[in-house]
């Protein structure tokens, strides 16, 4: 066996059958899957207290429209708005105050609601649109023609913009922007941590060999360039089985989920994670949405994705893994890594927003040179796939960050040959220069 | 037979020179000390010996041909700091530094089978390092080194961290592999295991070599012409000078210091005629001393 893939192996080996990795690469996708299941549990979950809210009714023309319910109960009172709230929480408590001053009719700013907390988005909507509903219905009767009120029932459309996307050769398929940013994001987002945790086991592996010193007698045995290849590549190889791990792990927990609920629970409960929140109105999934977002999720080309998504991690890491491999030779323990991994960090952190922003605009300038750059081009790249990205440009995208790892990884080699060997040196970086140049 | 040679090697760091035109030649199956007081250059010598740092100018030969990184197969190098994997399994691990040298599976394990069972230390293979203490683990390293059966062998201070008992079992383990058929190299500042062990030596101070040879030559060099001798009577200055004279059960001790010119013959001639003499011998300077002296000029 060559001594690199003697150095891979145990870099691999090492690390996969460490407890921690175990637990983290079968727990991770168990704890996600609890975390959805535990949100979409809380989120069906009724709050059964009924929420009093005091009326103050100036018009007295209300009384009929705020009708309580199991969740709220209005209570018409006639007092000053500053007693009341005083006397909140003597002697009893009540959620909110509703000040009516005027006629909503002509003045639609006559309506406040007061409370000592925040008033909560659900009541605020809740109340605004029993409101809203009743002054509508009072100014459509207000112009006396007949049946208006069928007629704006009918008038009233939804219209639903399907999103299809064709192929070079002229396929279509039905498309769901939504999908695509969801597909995106938690990819370019994988990449990011993924760049962050290996490349930070990278750097923590070179400092303990250098701290332990072990570092002298394997560079007696093989080259210092070949010793950081070797632990870059055998924890790449880690990523890669976690990761694939993950997909594979996933998909079982979702199957097994699915067959156990039955069919659509899966896709309606994680719609409805997403709405939670914003619409207090309970979304059943119609039928044709269902349908849609299946088409949608069978719309996208997984075998690129996945294959890209393998491509762009291994570049992105590999680009990084070297910096932070050099800044782990050049320092004498891990903490004085700290000064020398920020400027290495920052591009990394940086990608991930311009991923974000990329994601509004995928053809954008933000996101077209951020998926050129190499040291944002994984992260932004995995946003804009989903979407669609010309083969130039992915080819362009590729070409750059392969040679620009291979520059990293040729100064890495050299800062790495020099930093191993000196102790007791408090770094510059002015130093690290003229490691380079040696 | 020439093992190996240094000619003329220079290194430069930045702001100082590490090491000014050094020389030295190690004849095949000898053990040649490398001394020098802490920061002289000793341990950047070792590393352009192990191809590890490049020298600026000069060479290193192996066998009279320039060593290259292929070679460095055939050294074993233990350095001064010692250093293993604190979390592997001490047999993992010396299979993984032994594979590292070039060594197939099979073999690596067949030596290791061989030098645990002659260390006795059998009970370690699955043991991680981090529960061995220090001595242990220096034993551990040390087999690793040596388990490729390197025709060089290179000591950087290999006894200290290792109590009296095992730093004598290692010398002997040192002098065994010379008998069969290594060469070694080692640095220490322990005289007397100079004395005991190294054929040769090259004392480093500040960058240069300040003293080399072989170290009956050079304690005779550094003789100061005194003699401890044992006789049944007193003596009586004669030609020479007597700097001490102890009765120890009957037997008088004498340090006596010859002139100069005087050979040692004539003075025990002159000796023998004042009473009778039990023994008779040259009291050459320990290393520890010549060191101290060449260093401190």
């Amino acid at each position: 066996m060559s001594k690199i893939s003697l150095i891979i192996k145990r870099e691999y080996t090492t690390r996969v059958m460490k407890k921690s990795f175990i637990l983290l690469t079968f727990l991770t996708p168990v704890l996600f899957a609890g975390m959805i299941a535990l949100v979409v549990w809380l989120g069906g979950i009724k709050d059964d207290k009924v929420k009093t809210i005091m009326v103050i009714d100036k018009t007295q023309q209300y009384k009929d429209v705020l009708k309580s319910n199991e969740s709220y109960t209005f209570e018409f009172v006639d007092a000053d708005v500053d007693d009341m709230k005083k006397q909140n929480g003597k002697d009893e408590h009540f959620t909110a105050l509703l000040y009516i001053t005027g006629d909503l009719k002509t003045d639609s700013n006559a309506a406040t609601l007061f409370s000592d907390k925040q008033v909560n988005m659900e009541l605020k909507s809740y109340v605004a649109g029993l409101l809203n509903k009743y002054i509508e219905q009072q100014k459509l009767a207000s112009y006396n023609i007949p049946n208006l009120k069928e007629m704006v029932e009918e008038s009233r459309t939804d219209i639903e913009l399907k999103t299809i996307k064709w192929g070079e050769n002229g396929n279509e398929k039905e498309g769901s922007a939504e999908l695509a940013l969801i597909i995106g994001m938690v990819s370019a987002f994988i990449i990011y941590m993924f760049i962050v945790i290996y490349g930070a086991q990278v750097m923590s592996g070179v400092v303990q060999e250098k701290t332990n010193r072990i570092v002298e007698v394997i560079i007696s045995s093989v080259k210092p360039f070949e010793l950081m290849m070797g632990k870059i590549i055998g924890i790449a190889m880690v990523g890669l089985t976690q990761f694939l791990l993950w997909v594979a792990l996933t998909g079982v927990i979702s199957l097994a989920i699915g067959s156990f609920f039955g069919g659509d629970v899966d896709v309606s409960s994680l719609q409805k994670v997403g709405q939670m929140g914003m619409n207090p109105v309970p979304t059943n999934v119609a039928p044709s949405e269902m349908q849609a977002l299946i088409t949608a999720l069978s719309s996208l080309n997984y075998t690129e994705i996945i294959s890209l998504f393998i491509v762009y991690f291994l570049g992105g890491y590999l680009l990084y893994a070297s910096l932070f491999a050099a800044i782990g030779s050049a320092v004498d323990n891990e903490t004085d890594t700290q000064q020398f991994s920020l400027p290495i960090m920052l591009p990394i952190i940086f990608a991930i927003y311009a991923g974000i922003f990329s994601a509004e605009n995928p053809d954008g300038p933000l996101a077209f040179w951020c998926s050129m750059i190499p040291f944002t081009s994984p992260i932004v790249m995995m946003v804009r796939l989903p979407f669609g990205v010309p083969v130039w440009q992915i080819a362009l995208s590729l070409t750059i960050l392969v040679l620009s790892f291979i520059g990293t990884t040729w100064m890495a080699g050299k800062i790495y040959r020099t930093g191993i060997l000196m102790y007791g040196k408090k770094v510059t970086w002015g130093e690290l220069w003229k490691w380079l140049r040696y | 037979m020439i093992l190996l040679e240094v000619e003329n090697v220079v290194k430069q760091f930045a702001g100082h020179r590490a090491l000014d035109s050094v020389s030295l030649t190690v004849p095949e199956n000898t053990v040649y000390g490398l001394l020098g007081p802490n920061g002289a250059g000793k341990t950047t010598l070792i590393r352009i010996i192990n191809c590890i740092t490049a020298p600026d100018s000069g060479e290193v030969r192996l066998h009279g041909k320039r060593m290259t990184a292929a070679d460095v197969q055939h050294i074993g190098y233990l350095p001064e700091e010692r250093g293993l994997y604190k979390k592997m399994k001490v047999g993992e691990q010396a299979l993984y530094l032994a594979q590292l040298k070039g060594m197939t599976k099979r073999d690596a394990l067949k030596a290791l089978k061989y030098w645990f069972e002659k260390f006795e230390i059998q009970a370690w293979w699955d043991k991680k390092v981090e529960e061995l203490s220090k001595g242990m683990a220096q034993k551990v390293q040390f087999i690793t080194t040596i388990l490729h059966d390197p025709k060089l062998l290179i000591f950087d201070e290999p006894f200290s961290g290792f109590d009296p008992v095992n730093a004598d079992l290692m010398k002997r383990e040192i002098l065994e592999l010379r008998d069969k058929g290594a060469t070694i190299i080692f640095s220490t500042h322990n005289m007397e295991t100079v004395e005991d062990l190294c054929e040769n030596i090259s004392l480093v101070d500040r960058s240069k070599i300040v003293l080399q040879g072989n170290v009956a030559e050079i304690r005779a060099s550094h003789a100061t012409n005194t003699f401890v001798v044992r006789s049944v009577n007193a003596f009586e200055g004669n030609g020479f000078e007597i700097l001490s004279q102890t009765l120890k059960n009957n037997v008088f001790e004498s340090t006596i210091k010859k002139q100069q010119a005087e050979s040692n013959n004539s003075l025990l001639g002159s000796l023998i005629k004042q009473t009778e003499i039990l023994s008779f011998e040259e009291l050459l300077p320990g290393m520890n001393d010549i060191f101290i002296n060449t260093v401190k000029r």
